[in-house]
């Protein structure tokens, strides 16, 4: 099984340029600028790369609205994505701490196809360590010529700057991951004109996530061919999957993409702590539907956990046990979205407050039948079409699917006027 | 006041952008790196270096958690409260806080000590729960190691 992504890792250590080049590292990029940028971008559409933030949008196919030629504006932007903050994900964080590079190469190359003047990381505040080892990275890389003018003699030129944000979940959102770094209030933008039209200070700009980045130098050094052909599923590539929760080895590996959920918590995180059973898990971060029992053997690339009714997401589960109360669960996601939501629109600046306070009546034992009604309510006028991002609808997914399928543990708090799990504090 | 070197460092981050105002979150940051927090006068005194509108400028800053318009302590505790950290005993460690510190969230200890906030996962879910004090993060938390952790900051 080739895991290219985390092939250089050691858990605690970083790679440096040396390590990087012997293992491979900047061959990708060489081989990237003997070709036409057009050219690299069919190569990565036609790999099958699906964005890995969540969206899963195919990411040769994202880069080629980007204006090119001699027409298109001079100035254009490439960002890497780097605000890694939905509830349960932490698989960036392992690429840019681990092999910083290989973030830097895949920019490069990226920048290169859509021909961009400046690239920026975007990075949340919290990922000190993962800041200061990209800051030595583009250091090291400016040194090799691999950044700055002229890079490898091809007369393209590129600098890469480390924004590091000052916090807010929103700004992982493209479009207000745009404002925030033109220093206003991260607020989501009405689409159209989409950022590879119209994006960082109007001009044509790409946003990008680490893990999709971190995959473009393997893709251009080894062929279509070859990274389609390390999935199981026909999706292409390997993908970080990672499991938190009350398992017995918590953590993050790169798997075949079209691993099962089964395979993933029970041989890779080695299945349930003792004494506790799975009852459900939210696929790729907060904002998913949960899967249960039902769905183990589903494999986890994009069109399967679509199928199954939830979305592959950022690939990292979080696990509802036996013993965890599914309703302060939900209760505890949706407080994390009424407090995250930006404020731009009614029906999530309004909505999700009111959801976050119906279930926490409901956990503390005041829900009356009632509100049930509500919570359904929410769920379809936040669902898609309603705001102008995706928060509002993200954070319904967990709540519609918990409404299914823990309906009788919602039933059980309403009718006891009380949470079953918390007797010791009661 | 904003000193000397405040200045120049905002200057050098306003060159870096095509408007000046894009500097706004660095700038704030640059401040608070050497106040701990924003005052209105040091955020007047940014607004008036990057020629935006007081209010504008205040329109962002309280839009970032990060950015403090309020004083805080000379430690700073964030703990996740995120669904991993929930999920894996945050009410506890979160509880024992506010008894061994005798505060609350977004509140400062008496002796000026420590502030405690509430921040948004902080990425490190397979060894929750976590929390960072300053730029330092720490996880697999339990009440017994929170006092050694709280002692190294004085």
């Amino acid at each position: 099984m080739e895991t290219p992504l985390t092939k250089n890792i050691i858990k605690g250590k970083t790679i440096d340029l040396k390590i990087y080049e012997k293992s491979g590292g900047y061959q990708g990029l060489r081989k990237a600028m003997s070709k036409n940028p057009e050219d690299i971008t069919s190569i990565v559409k036609e790999s099958g790369l699906k964005g890995r933030g969540g969206a899963g949008f195919n990411t040769g196919q994202k880069w080629s609205f980007v204006p090119m030629g001699k027409d298109a504006p001079k100035e254009k932007y490439l960002i890497a994505n780097a605000d890694e903050m939905e509830p349960g994900t932490f698989k960036d964080r392992l690429l840019l701490e681990g092999d910083p590079h290989q973030l830097i190469e895949g920019m490069i190359i990226a920048s290169y196809a859509i021909q961009a003047s400046n690239a920026f990381i975007f990075m949340r505040w919290t990922y000190q360590n993962s800041a200061d080892q990209i800051r030595k990275a583009i250091a090291e890389a400016h040194e090799a010529g691999y950044l700055g003018r002229n890079i490898l003699n091809t007369g393209f030129d590129l600098d890469i700057h480390l924004h590091v944000s000052a916090g807010r979940y929103i700004c992982g959102e493209e479009t207000a991951l745009l404002n925030a770094l033109e220093g206003k209030r991260a607020i989501p933008r009405s689409k159209p004109p989409f950022p590879q039209v119209s994006g960082l200070f109007g001009k044509p700009t790409i946003v990008n996530n680490v893990e999709t980045l971190c995959n473009l130098p393997h893709i251009i050094d080894k062929g279509k061919e070859w990274y389609k052909s390390l999935s199981i599923t026909d999706e292409g590539g390997t993908k970080l999957y990672g499991v938190s929760g009350r398992v017995k080895k918590p953590g993050c590996w790169e798997l075949p993409l079209g691993t099962t959920m089964r395979e993933i918590i029970e041989e890779h995180a080695g299945g349930m702590l003792d004494g506790y059973k799975f009852r459900g898990a939210l696929p790729g971060g907060a904002s998913t539907d949960f899967l249960i029992e039902e769905h183990m053997d589903t494999v986890m690339d994009y069109s399967s956990a679509m199928k199954a009714g939830s979305r592959l997401g950022t690939g990292t589960l979080v696990i509802l046990d036996d013993r965890t109360c599914p309703v302060g669960f939900v209760h505890n996601l949706e407080k994390f979205f009424a407090h995250e939501s930006c404020g731009w629109c009614t029906p999530c600046r309004d909505g999700l407050p009111w959801v976050e306070k119906v279930l926490n009546a409901i956990e503390n034992g005041e829900g009356v039948e009632k509100d049930m009604k509500i919570l359904e309510f929410h769920t379809s006028y936040l669902s898609p079409g309603h705001t102008y991002c995706a928060l509002a609808p993200g954070a319904m997914e967990p709540l519609q699917s918990a409404l299914k399928y823990f309906r009788e543990d919602f039933m059980k708090h309403i009718n006891e006027k009380r949470c079953p799990w918390r007797n010791n504090y009661a | 006041m904003l000193s000397k070197e405040e200045i120049k460092l905002i200057e050098k981050e306003m060159a870096k952008f095509p408007v000046k105002s894009a500097a706004s979150i660095e700038s704030l940051k640059i401040v608070q790196d050497k106040q701990r927090w924003v005052s209105d006068k040091a955020l007047a005194e940014v607004a008036r270096i990057l020629e935006m509108p007081v209010t504008e400028l205040e329109n962002v800053a309280s839009f970032y958690n990060l950015i403090y318009r309020k004083p805080v302590g000379r430690h700073v505790i964030h703990l996740c409260e995120s669904i991993s950290c929930w999920v894996m005993g945050l009410e506890d460690i979160l509880g024992y806080l506010n008894k061994k510190l005798g505060i609350s969230y977004g509140e400062t200890t008496e002796d000026d000590r420590f502030t405690l906030l509430p921040i948004q996962c902080l990425g490190d879910c397979d060894k929750a729960p976590a929390m960072m004090v300053d730029n330092d993060l720490y996880n697999n938390l339990t009440t017994e190691k929170i006092d050694d952790i709280l002692q190294k900051y004085q």
